[in-house]
């Protein structure tokens, strides 16, 4: 096989349980929401995309996607500005009218892209659920079980408390997938699907059509769950680090996660590199009495205070004397001298002048909206 | 097809850098790594996009590998054009024969084809060795409005340094009267940064005499050369043409050596140096590697510091500079170095006053440098320099001014 593969193609999900953390959300969309101290969410799957060596990508947006269009461009800092394949935008509408209403409606809407392509299987992916993964074996194991659909999982801990959009595959004994629960009232370990999966494209064809007919749209519901005894579903199991984000609370946990070093390592690997739009920042400079602690920072910051367990974005200053802790502080915001900031999520290009005090709990962090002054 | 452009920029990355010996045994000097995630090319073909100068020639000669993919179409620099853009222009074979380049002048003599395309009333020509921010446009609006052939863009230097650049000697209207590359007795502290803006016609006119002049004394046996400073400029001061000195005023650094490479990343730690990296409308653009943030550890401390994306530091590091993906482990010192991309310092290593090459594994109990307040006689002092690609192993040291290209 060659490093590009023309016969798959990617579509990505960019605004997929925006609802579910709202505050994120309130002037973008999931696909754009800033992750570990320079990414945004889309970047991990339009890097594993890249890194399969899957070239031909739609990205279908739903709404206030105005800073997702902003960050992707013409998908240049992937690799993805191609004359074969490359990053298409899909734009939502419904022939209903209105916005599309499920999966199985959006890709109807837009299957004009899908035909047009010329691979012969198609993989979906979300941008709510972070992890870095190699499609290629998926692929091949799709191919060998000659399934329809192969879902992409992963065994780990599941807490109906905490988790609240996740979908649960439970397998028969011929390791086809015979029930999927969506957050069922159980806790303990479980096999969470990380809504992505594998689909040939005539299949997928067949089924969105047919959805379409009967004014259907979920694709959760309607195939997934109505439909594993007719069609063949398979499971991939996935092994490496994945988080979903869903709720503010877990997407500060999740953030926090990358200051393990064995977390790091896995979303993070050489061969793997996660691609996101280039910012041309200085290197980050460090004060005469600065003092960082099990911190990520990003390039471009200027730091002259005390750091400890946060993320700090890219172009973020901290001023002297002030005391950042397990805090999120997002591009561009400027702490002033002073301060004192504990368990907060600090949005982009926030100001906060000389003394200020703002304190969350790791359980419940603090959100400070976009532009906030204080 | 071409349209004209008013300015092209000519840069000169051929040089090998010979004094910076280990650094750039692989890589020309325009690519040597420099202020955490640049190479010293960054600066000029930066200051290019900055200054509105949208094609630009770069002529590569000595190991030209790492500066040629560096480069690429140009795009990290904006420099990817369907009209214009950046283009690396190596020695080439044509049907007299091959030929390198043989001095400045020449390399530009050999690619007027590369300017003619484009048409240009003038032509800036610069050196990819050299750390500032400039506005190119300014000095061609200078060169303009002095009705100017040549304008040689000059720095004020301190007396006692004077006699280490190419000095110009100007009348009160900035007018250059003399020029002597460095001079014994100095008459002026104007020194030639080695940018010069050419209305192109005149440059044409004189970069063809100059090689008919040179190769005419080569055959008949006698010393030649063809080089900006001594021949080009020389030339159009005896014919009289209008030469005229432009002064910037602002952050200059030559790199030429490797006490002079330490110093000018070691100024990015100073308040006072005017160079600012982090001023959102004059950027320096680089090539990006795609790493994830800098981790700083639980046990690490961090002072006075510049430290580049993919790095992991859970060691003391004070006073230094550390490249992409650099990791200095607990209980490792780093103080008043450089480490280039990709470099382990591992625990118990001491790197103090050196610069440490890219892709380096400097082990436990190795001590690289020393303070100058360690070494009895001063001028035995200096940096100690590790190579790229270089393991030093358990225990051994490398003393300042020493210089490390192989495994020891």
């Amino acid at each position: 096989m060659s490093s590009v593969n023309y016969n798959v193609l990617g579509l990505i999900f960019a605004s997929m349980h925006d609802s579910y953390v709202s505050e994120l959300t309130k002037q973008r969309t999931m696909g754009s929401i800033p992750f570990g101290g320079r990414y945004r969410l889309i970047d991990f799957p339009l890097s594993n995309f890249v890194n399969s060596g899957i070239t031909e990508v739609g990205v279908i947006t739903k709404s206030n996607y105005g800073s997702l269009l902003d960050h992707l461009g013409s998908g240049r800092d992937w690799d993805l500005a191609r004359k074969k394949g490359g990053m298409h935008l899909l734009p939502p509408y419904s022939q209903t009218g209105g916005i599309y209403k499920g999966r199985l409606d959006a890709l109807s809407n837009m299957w004009g892209f899908v035909e047009h392509s010329k691979a012969q299987y198609v993989i979906l992916s979300n941008c709510d659920v972070v992890t870095t993964i190699d499609f290629n074996p998926v692929l091949r194991q799709h191919q060998e079980t000659g399934a329809d659909i192969t879902l992409i999982y992963k065994k780990s801990h599941y807490d109906c408390e905490k988790d609240k959009c996740s979908t649960i595959l439970e397998f028969g004994d011929d390791n086809t997938i015979n029930d999927v629960l969506v957050a069922p009232q159980i806790s303990g370990e479980c096999n969470q699907w990380l809504d992505m999966l594998i689909i040939n494209k005539d299949f997928l064809r067949k089924i969105v059509f047919d959805a379409s007919s009967r004014n259907l749209y979920s694709f959760t519901r309607e195939i997934l769950q109505n439909k594993n005894s007719e069609y063949k579903i398979m499971g991939y199991e996935h092994k490496d680090f994945f988080v979903r984000i869903d709720s503010k609370d877990n997407y500060y946990h999740a953030n926090m996660m990358l200051l393990d070093t064995e977390t790091r390592n896995s979303l993070f690997k050489k061969n793997m590199p996660v691609f996101t739009k280039v910012g041309d920042n200085a290197p980050a400079l460090y004060g005469l009495e600065s003092n960082i602690k099990n911190s990520l920072i990003a390039d471009g910051c200027i730091v002259e205070g005390t750091v400890e367990n946060s993320i700090i974005f890219r172009g973020v200053k901290i001023g002297k004397d002030t005391v950042v802790k397990d805090s999120i502080i997002m591009q561009g915001t400027k702490i002033g001298n002073n301060c004192s900031i504990s368990s907060v999520i600090m949005d982009k290009n926030v100001e906060v002048s000389d003394e200020g005090v703002l304190t969350g709990t790791k359980n419940c962090p603090f959100y400070v909206d976009k532009n906030s002054k204080i | 097809m071409y349209t004209k452009k008013n300015v092209v920029a000519m840069l000169l990355a051929g040089g090998q850098g010979s004094r910076l010996y280990a650094l750039t045994k692989n890589v020309a000097k325009p690519a040597v790594p420099y202020g955490g995630k640049y190479r010293l090319i960054d600066f000029p073909l930066s200051n290019c996009t900055n200054s509105g100068i949208d094609t630009v020639g770069v002529l590569t000669q000595y190991q030209p590998l790492v500066l040629n993919e560096y480069i690429g179409n140009g795009q990290p620099w904006d420099l990817d054009k369907m009209n214009g853009g950046v283009h690396v222009l190596p020695p080439y074979e044509s049907q007299a024969g091959a030929s390198w380049y043989e001095g400045t002048a020449n390399a530009i003599y050999q690619n007027m084809n590369f300017i003619r395309r484009y048409d240009p009333e003038y032509v800036v020509v610069l050196g990819g060795d050299h750390i500032y921010k400039m506005d190119y446009s300014k000095m061609v609006d200078f060169h303009i409005a002095n009705d100017a052939d040549c304008t040689i863009s000059v720095i004020d230097v301190p007396l006692a340094e004077a006699s280490r650049f190419g000095i110009m000697i100007c009348d009160e209207q900035n007018k250059v009267i003399d020029f002597v590359e460095k001079p014994k007795e100095p008459k002026s502290t104007l020194a030639s940064m080695g940018i010069y803006v050419f209305s192109w016609k005149k440059l044409e006119k004189y970069l063809i005499e100059n090689e008919n002049d040179a190769n005419a004394k080569r055959d008949r046996g006698e010393k030649w050369s063809k080089d900006f400073g001594k021949d080009i400029i020389t030339s159009m001061l005896r014919d009289k043409q209008r030469l005229f000195a432009y002064e910037f005023e602002g952050y200059w650094k030559d790199v030429g050596t490797l006490d002079s490479l330490w110093e000018a990343n070691m100024d990015l730690l100073s308040p006072s140096v005017p160079l600012d990296l982090y001023d959102p409308s004059w950027k320096i653009y680089s090539r990006s590697n795609y790493m994830p943030p800098q981790y700083i550890g639980s046990n690490a401390r961090v002072e006075n510091s510049m430290i580049a994306e993919g790095s992991s530091v859970d060691g003391s590091v004070d006073f230094s500079i550390l490249f992409d993906g650099v990791t200095v482990e607990e209980g490792a010192t780093v103080d008043y170095s450089i480490v280039m991309p990709g470099t382990v310092i591992k625990s118990g290593a001491v790197v103090e006053y050196s610069i440490v090459g890219s892709d380096c594994v400097i082990e436990g109990g190795v001590h690289i440098g020393k303070s100058p307040e360690q070494v009895e006689n001063r001028d035995d002092w200096g940096i100690a320099v590790v190579g790229h690609n270089v393991t030093v192993s358990g225990g051994k040291s490398v003393e300042p001014k020493q210089i490390i290209g192989e495994n020891i």
